[in-house]
């Protein structure tokens, strides 16, 4: 059984009287511990994949099936939960709360754990996390006080703090420069190759995903030919 | 567990907007502290009316001669003597609800002692169960009189502390002979001080006397002289009358070891007390019923007699003072609701400004209730921090109240219990729209929110 499948996933936004179709009867297989990296034009699609993905969003119609589930049917308690436990979302703006220490960010999602934690319990365990990130230091910064690189391994930190099996990262690179994009994908990649999480990470740049064993490209909401740098076998495809 | 971190979670939210969070709060504060301070100051007056009340004698019931009628013209209140000290025993023996009495004699009179002299408010005549009906017992020195006195019109008296400070100026007055319209008394006892009564008249101007030696040794037997009611049939003036120094009267005054027949003697009141306050009515119908009989008044005659008691008037006050108070409430719980509204209206904007926070939140598995929980506790964390503002305001206004304007002020924790209560409830209720709000945002469109 693989971890992803996607099947014949459509997504429409209403616009005025009609509606634009954005995502068209995409399929698609991941299987455990796989790197996955997203590429495609700007307004392909990738985001709205990976929203639904990350069970933010309702495709409009199709089956997603996470680990044996079946998502899109769920209730928005079941859809919590199941982003509180089994994954991790990582944004392109970092999106951590404001005025709000660097620990108590990485915290958060323990919070809304149905398993109550003590609070020493959770402060050692965020602990632990943003020290495993190189932010042993910055504990009690908030995120104003955080160069973008922190930032967003402590967004990383968070998305990881309930050890979901699989990661999302919507361009987590693009508001880093180059330097810091490195050290950020290595992160990403030791997590993979370390600790076999699964990663779907989503960017332009054609660098960057090489980092990634597998690549999809989406064009105008399609899976288009893929490829397959490393050898990885074909399993996305327009219409499987 | 889970409802503490909540909890800390909202102080966190509360205390990045501190000015915020204040005047947010306002409307609560200035509400609660209205609902205190309001709630403090007419417990206050309530409870300075009853024990002014209970001076007075709560459980007390007067008895007056009632008004006569002859020839369609009536005569007023107290216009004939019907009472006798006779129906002050009957009364005694035959109402279970009566549990003492005593017989009253009124009277004005000059007091002089040494170069001073002072006319005092009230002189009374009364047997010596006045102080236990007047609840009076403890006297603040000597002794009060005995039936002995009574029965022999001993010129003996007790003086109140007014008086006492008055005619001594820090003397003792204890065995010292005042003259009371000339006739010597000598003063075996000073009673406790009661202070002024609800209608401001100082209870402490007193001279209590056996009423038999106010009745006969003072004046005679001429009641126009020594009755505040004047008796048409003895209004013709005696000499005495017009110069109380030669009080002579028209019976002289019998010497002080004597028995006087006072079987036949009027009295001015009969002053009874109940055995309970929840009595008093029982005791009413009773003593009505007693005198009724002892009057030999037919069915369908009126009571030539008229019964007061205390209750009507602490019905009266209570009823003004706790209108007052009920319509300053109102008026302060308009000013919690407004309150409210304000605070509805900010969490409405605060949810809006923190879209993108709660699209977060539910993006890492915050679901709709703990969204709800979060900012509903955040809006009675609000309301009770500013219904604790408030309460210490409130408290501490009808403490200057009672400061400066010495008004009585009575603490209540009711109504701390209830400023608790209340602003909590504002908070829950009026949180609630905006929390509710802030819960259904879907977590997508909450994160895309600019
Ligand atoms: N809420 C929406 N309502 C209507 N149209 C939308 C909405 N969200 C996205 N779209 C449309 O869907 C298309 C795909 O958007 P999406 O954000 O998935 O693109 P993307 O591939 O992530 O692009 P980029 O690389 O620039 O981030 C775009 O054309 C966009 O206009
Ligand atoms: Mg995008």
């Amino acid at each position: 059984m693989s971890l992803i499948e996607l099947k014949n996933i459509c997504k429409d936004y209403p616009i005025g009287d009609g509606s634009v179709s954005v995502l068209k009867e995409v399929s698609l297989t991941i299987e455990r511990g796989d790197f996955v990296s997203l590429m495609g034009a700007s307004g392909s699609g990738k985001s709205t994949l990976m929203n639904i993905l990350g069970c933010l969003d309702r495709p409009t119609a199709g089956e997603y099936w996470l680990d044996g589930r079946e998502m899109t049917g769920l209730s928005a308690d079941e859809r919590a939960w199941t982003r509180n436990h089994r994954l991790g979302f990582v944004f392109q703006s970092f999106n951590l709360l404001p005025r709000t220490t660097a620990l108590e960010n990485v915290m958060m999602p323990l919070s809304y754990a149905h398993e109550a934690l003590s609070e020493q319990e959770e402060r050692r365990r965020a602990g632990a996390m943003l020290t495993r990130f190189g932010l042993a230091d910055r504990f009690q910064h908030h995120p104003s006080q955080l160069s973008g690189g922190q930032q967003q391994r402590v967004a990383i930190a968070r998305a990881l703090i309930n050890q979901p099996p699989v990661l999302f990262a919507d361009e987590p690179t693009g508001n880093l420069d180059s330097r810091t994009s490195e050290e950020v994908l290595r992160l990403f990649q030791e997590l993979n190759t370390k600790e076999g999480i699964t990663i779907i990470l989503v960017t332009h740049d054609a660098a960057v995903a090489q980092h990634g064993g597998r690549i999809i490209h989406i064009r105008d909401g399609m899976i288009a030919a893929p490829e397959t740098p490393g050898g990885a076998p074909v399993q996305g495809g327009p219409a499987a | 567990m889970k409802i503490l971190r909540t909890l800390f979670t909202a102080l966190r939210a509360l205390r990045r907007n501190p000015m915020r969070a204040l005047l947010t709060t306002l409307g609560i504060v200035i509400g609660v502290a209205a609902v205190i301070a309001m709630m403090e100051i007419g417990r206050g007056s309530s409870e300075s009316i009853r024990t002014s009340i209970s001076s007075m004698g709560a459980n007390n019931i007067m008895v007056r001669p009632g008004t006569v009628t002859a020839s369609g013209v009536s005569f007023g209140s107290g216009s004939i003597k019907t009472l006798v000290p006779a129906d002050c025993e009957a009364i005694l023996r035959e109402c279970p609800a009566v549990r003492c009495v005593t017989p009253l004699i009124q009277a004005r009179a000059q007091l002089v002692y040494a170069s001073r002299n002072w006319v005092p408010s009230s002189i009374y005549g009364a047997s010596e169960t006045y102080l236990d009906v007047r609840d009076w017992t403890e006297l603040s020195e000597g002794e009060p009189f005995t039936e002995h006195d009574v029965r022999t019109a001993n010129r003996v008296c007790l003086l109140g502390q007014t008086i006492v400070r008055e005619l001594f100026q820090g003397e003792s007055p204890l065995g010292k002979e005042i003259r009371v319209k000339n006739v010597p008394f000598r003063v075996i006892g000073v009673l406790s001080s009661k202070g002024a009564n609800m209608i401001g008249m100082d209870q402490d101007d007193i001279l209590v006397a056996p009423w038999t030696s106010i009745k006969y040794r003072l004046s005679g037997s001429s009641m126009s002289m020594v009755n505040q009611s004047a008796n048409t049939a003895s209004s013709s003036r005696s000499p005495g009358d017009l110069y109380p120094a030669s009080a002579s009267g028209l019976y002289p005054a019998a010497s002080s070891n004597s028995t006087l027949a006072v079987r036949f003697a009027n009295i001015d009141q009969i002053y009874a007390s109940a055995v309970s306050s929840a009595a008093i009515p029982d005791a009413i119908s009773q003593i009505a019923s007693v005198l009724r009989e002892r009057h030999r008044l037919q069915p369908g005659q009126p009571d030539d007699f008229q019964i007061r008691d205390m209750t009507e008037m602490l019905k009266v006050l209570t009823a003004t003072t706790t209108l007052m108070t009920n319509l300053l409430l109102c008026v302060a719980f308009i000013s919690l609701v407004v309150g409210g509204v304000g605070i509805m209206n900010i969490m409405l904007v605060s949810v809006t400004e923190r879209t993108r926070e709660i699209g977060l939140r539910m993006a890492v598995g915050a679901r709709a209730r703990d969204i709800l929980r979060q900012f509903l506790i955040e809006s009675v964390v609000l309301c009770l921090a500013g219904g604790a503002i408030g309460i210490l305001l409130g408290h501490g206004g009808s403490l200057l109240v009672k400061q400066f304007l010495k008004w009585p002020v009575a603490t209540s924790p009711g109504a701390i219990l209830t400023a608790v209560v209340v602003s909590a409830t504002v908070g829950v209720v009026f949180g609630f729209y905006p929390a509710w709000k802030a819960s259904r945002m879907d977590p997508i469109e909450a994160l895309r929110y600019e």
